[in-house]
């Protein structure tokens, strides 16, 4: 692999680096009475922002209350990321394409593996509802998207990548690139 | 017959109609044509400033939005409220405890905003309480009166509480002379003899506020109306006005009318001070109450105090000297740059304007017309006198000034405002107000940096103002706009109480530090229920502590069994929420104290003796959210002696003891 490359993916894995300082998530809620909106902060490890007054809201339509500790992702991930973080370091040092395509291919199974996980915590929070919950909307559910905005009752949820999701986003596409242009070169070299 | 031809005619009556259509025409009212662009703040949009007016015989603080007039809040202070709970709930009601016990009203008179270098810094707002003489202070970040303290040894604590440069003092001087405590049951016809003024010097911690009466000094039996601390180079001077120095006791409306000039008394503080330090204070027996709000534990203290230190102006004299100033002057006002000092003589026909470098020269060359009490000297007028403002109308208050140089005086027997030129005392434009102005206000218009652009009269008649109300009728203000040449009348708007003194301040000095809710886990008062499992009932005796939580939509406990006439309940409601404008309220069924509002992160205590077996309703009283109708509870009061079990909770979780 050319040198420019090894200093591209060794960026990648610094951008991915920064979930560790930054939030990855945010899901966002305005209402007519929150025009400031509410925030929630998805971290590698936790949950962060207006979580009381999102569960405090939440009780009258029965939803589970949010809390951090009911999450074994956020035992697990801060481990788990890592060594993938680390082996993407390893890419770089050792330059090789092989091992690039296994990066890639963990980043793509971490990738799906997150977004499923996700969309099952949302759905969980959006249909078990308290059955004796104060405000029953025939056929309504709560769950929010998984990208994009939606509107729940008087509350517009909206859920977007925070600025570390989007630094981790930035690294992937890098090391797609890289991946890309590589084997461009190969195809046109046939050198290995 | 010639005479009455019709040229003759013409030429005799048109004198007449002359003389008729001729009456001598009033100043026109002058409202802004721009006015309603001026004073329309849009809806969502803020105020510019904060305006602090005085309810007078209401006893409390409101915040009003200036240029709109909008009434933002009542803040109470010596005044119980029942709107709220303040000096009803166990907390507060320390607060308005005083050597004469509880006293929960009193005559606000003066704002003052606390200052660093001179300049209003936005963290505190005092007021004085005019008739059991006390000082309040309120915190800007929470809009809480936190600290009220008695002043021992005066009466008609009217001039006060105005403060120095940096708040290191506050003033309280006696509109009534009076005898010393505890030897005061003299004929009231011995004024002259036995009766004095007092001024306190209440000193405020520079961090946390905190009160304290440091030193009282004894002066002359006058009555002392207002006060102004100096500033810059007179900034070691408090100056103090004085009327009745006729000395009468009765009838006062002539017999303290008399005297051409009454005057201003000018005191050097600094010098008090430093005698203080120096040991001279006398150590006197006084009774008087300290009350402060805790703002952790939510809960006021009052300590009954003993003593205060005392200096004798007798034993001092080069503490004060007397400025003559015509005639039973009002306010006392500093310039900007602190070298004049402007008297109000309300019964007078020109207004003095004082030079402070030509009073240190007074001094100095010792240019005295006399002594007054003995041994106070008393400085020659013209030594003093920078100058007079001619014909300024009848009746001038008080006097403030803006940021160019220019100064506003109310007239409250012409019903107007004058603006004249500090630099020649030349009268430049004057505005009729509506009716009777006592203060005025300025933003920044006492202090060492106007902010200027309006002026606010604060009147005492309204009249035909207003929609009438029967025969009390609201009180007001008006919005002047002082931008141009011409003041320009922007707006009435009415007000609370009496608003006899204002202060205004930019918006902005005061939001940046607002609280919006207490922290939860910060709250540490004594029975706190931070979660709502703990909330619970606790019988001690005849005592009753219900340990309540409130949260939208439910209190907890909701059901309570076994409370039994001739009990002692008292109701320790914490308000779970920790959001921004979620309080929730508290009420029941035959209270004779008042309602409780608690703010987020806050708790209040209700006490409430059941006089009756009976069902008693309680709910939440502010409409916290959609299901605020059901936030309610059931208490069921048994008879005296009755065998019914202590029994309470909510939902399915009911224990019973």
């Amino acid at each position: 692999m050319k040198t420019k490359s090894k200093i591209l993916i060794a960026l990648s894995a610094l951008l991915m680096l920064s979930a560790y300082f930054l939030p990855l998530w945010k899901i966002i809620l305005e209402a007519p009475q929150y025009p400031e909106g509410l925030e929630m902060k998805i971290w590698l490890n936790g949950i962060t922002g207006n979580v009381d007054q999102i569960n405090g809201l939440n009780h009258y339509i029965g939803m589970q209350l949010i809390v951090v500790e009911n999450f074994w992702e956020f035992k697990v991930l801060p481990y788990l990321y890592a060594v993938i973080v680390a082996f993407g370091f390893f890419v770089a040092w050792r330059g090789k394409l092989n091992l690039l395509w296994v990066w890639m291919g963990i980043l793509v199974v971490f990738a799906v593996f997150g977004f499923t996980d996700f969309y099952l915590w949302e759905y969980d929070y959006g249909h078990n509802l308290d059955p004796h919950a104060a405000i029953k909307v025939e056929g309504m559910s709560y769950q929010p998207p998984l990208i994009g905005y939606k509107q729940l009752l008087n509350f517009l949820a909206g859920s977007l990548p925070d600025i570390g999701g989007i630094f981790v986003g930035i690294g992937g596409f890098i090391a797609i690139s890289v991946l890309f242009f590589e084997h461009k070169l190969k195809n046109k070299f046939g050198t290995k | 017959m010639d005479l009455l031809s019709k040229k003759s005619l013409i030429l005799l009556t048109t004198p007449l109609i002359m003389a008729i259509g001729c009456k001598p025409g009033k100043v026109s009212e002058t409202t802004d044509t721009d006015a309603a662009k001026k004073v329309y703040v849009a809806p969502g949009k803020l105020d510019e400033l904060y305006m602090f007016a005085s309810g007078g015989f209401s006893g409390q603080l409101a915040a009003y939005g200036i240029p709109s007039g909008r009434l933002l809040k009542v803040i109470p202070v010596f005044a119980q409220n029942a709107e709220n709970g303040w000096g009803y709930n166990e907390e507060t009601k320390p607060m308005l405890n005083t050597s004469h016990g509880f006293v929960p009203w009193d005559d606000a008179h003066h704002p003052e905003l606390s200052k660093t270098n001179g300049e209003d810094d936005g963290r505190w707002i005092f007021i004085n309480g005019n008739n059991t003489p006390r000082i309040a202070r309120i915190d800007l970040s929470t809009f809480k009166t936190v600290e009220i303290i008695e002043l021992p040894n005066s009466a008609g604590n009217h001039a006060s509480p105005f403060c120095t440069e940096n708040t290191e003092y506050l003033v309280g001087n006696t509109r009534f002379s009076v005898p010393e405590e505890g030897a005061d049951d003299v004929p009231i016809d011995t004024y002259k003899e036995n009766f004095q003024g007092n001024v306190s010097f209440v000193s405020v911690d520079k961090n946390s506020g905190a009160m304290d009466v440091a030193f009282q000094i004894r002066v002359p039996g006058f009555n002392y109306d207002l006060a102004h601390a100096g500033k810059g180079p007179s900034g070691d001077w408090m100056f103090f006005t004085t009327y009745n120095t006729e000395q009468a006791h009765t009838l006062l409306e002539v017999n303290a009318s008399q005297k051409d000039k009454d005057f201003v008394m000018a005191l050097n503080w600094r010098k008090a001070e430093a005698l203080i330090k120096a040991g001279k204070g006398k150590k006197t027996s006084a009774k008087y109450a300290h009350n402060v709000l805790n703002e952790k534990s939510h809960t006021a203290t009052s300590t009954m105090k003993s003593s205060v230190l005392v200096l004798d102006v007798k034993d001092h004299p080069e503490l004060i000297y007397y400025i003559p100033c015509p005639k039973s002057p009002h306010g006392v006002d500093v310039t900007p740059d602190g070298e004049f000092m402007v008297a109000s003589g309300k019964l007078a026909a020109a207004l003095p304007v004082f030079s402070f470098k030509k009073m240190l020269e007074a001094i100095k060359n010792k240019s005295y017309e006399g002594t007054v009490a003995g041994n106070i000297p008393v400085l020659k007028y013209e030594s003093v006198l920078q100058g007079e403002v001619k014909k300024p109308g009848l009746g001038p208050l008080h006097t403030e000034f803006d940021d160019k140089g220019f100064a506003y005086t109310t007239m409250f027997v012409s019903s107007e405002i004058v603006k004249w030129r500090l630099s020649d005392l030349e009268i430049i434009d004057r505005i009729p107000v509506y009716y009777s102005p006592g203060h005025l206000s300025v933003p920044g218009g006492d202090s060492k940096k106007p902010y200027g652009k309006y002026v606010v009269a604060l009147n005492k008649i309204t009249k035909d103002r207003y929609l009438p109300t029967g025969p009390e009728l609201t009180q007001s203000a008006q919005l002047i706009d002082i931008t141009g040449n011409k003041m320009k009348l922007l707006l009435d708007f009415p007000t609370i109480g009496e608003p006899h003194y204002a202060q205004m301040i930019p918006a902005e000095k005061i939001t940046k530090h607002q609280v919006r809710f207490y922290k939860i886990e910060e709250n540490e008062h004594k029975y706190v229920t931070k979660s709502e499992n703990d909330a619970r009932v606790v019988r001690t005796g005849n005592r009753v502590d219900i340990y309540m939580t409130a949260i939208r939509s439910h209190l907890a406990p909701d059901n309570i069994e076994g409370v039994k006439v001739g009990d002692e309940v008292y109701f320790h409601l914490t308000n779970l929420e920790q959001d921004w404008d979620v309080p929730h309220g508290f009420a029941i069924k035959g209270a004779n104290t008042a309602e409780l509002l608690v703010m987020p992160g806050e708790t209040n205590t209700l006490k409430w003796n059941p006089d009756r077996p009976g069902m008693f309703p309680y709910y939440c009283t502010d409409f916290c959210s959609a299901l605020h109708q059901e936030m309610q509870g059931y208490l069921r009061v048994s008879p005296k002696g009755s065998a019914t079990p202590l029994k309470y909770g909510i939902g399915t979780k009911i224990v019973q003891k």
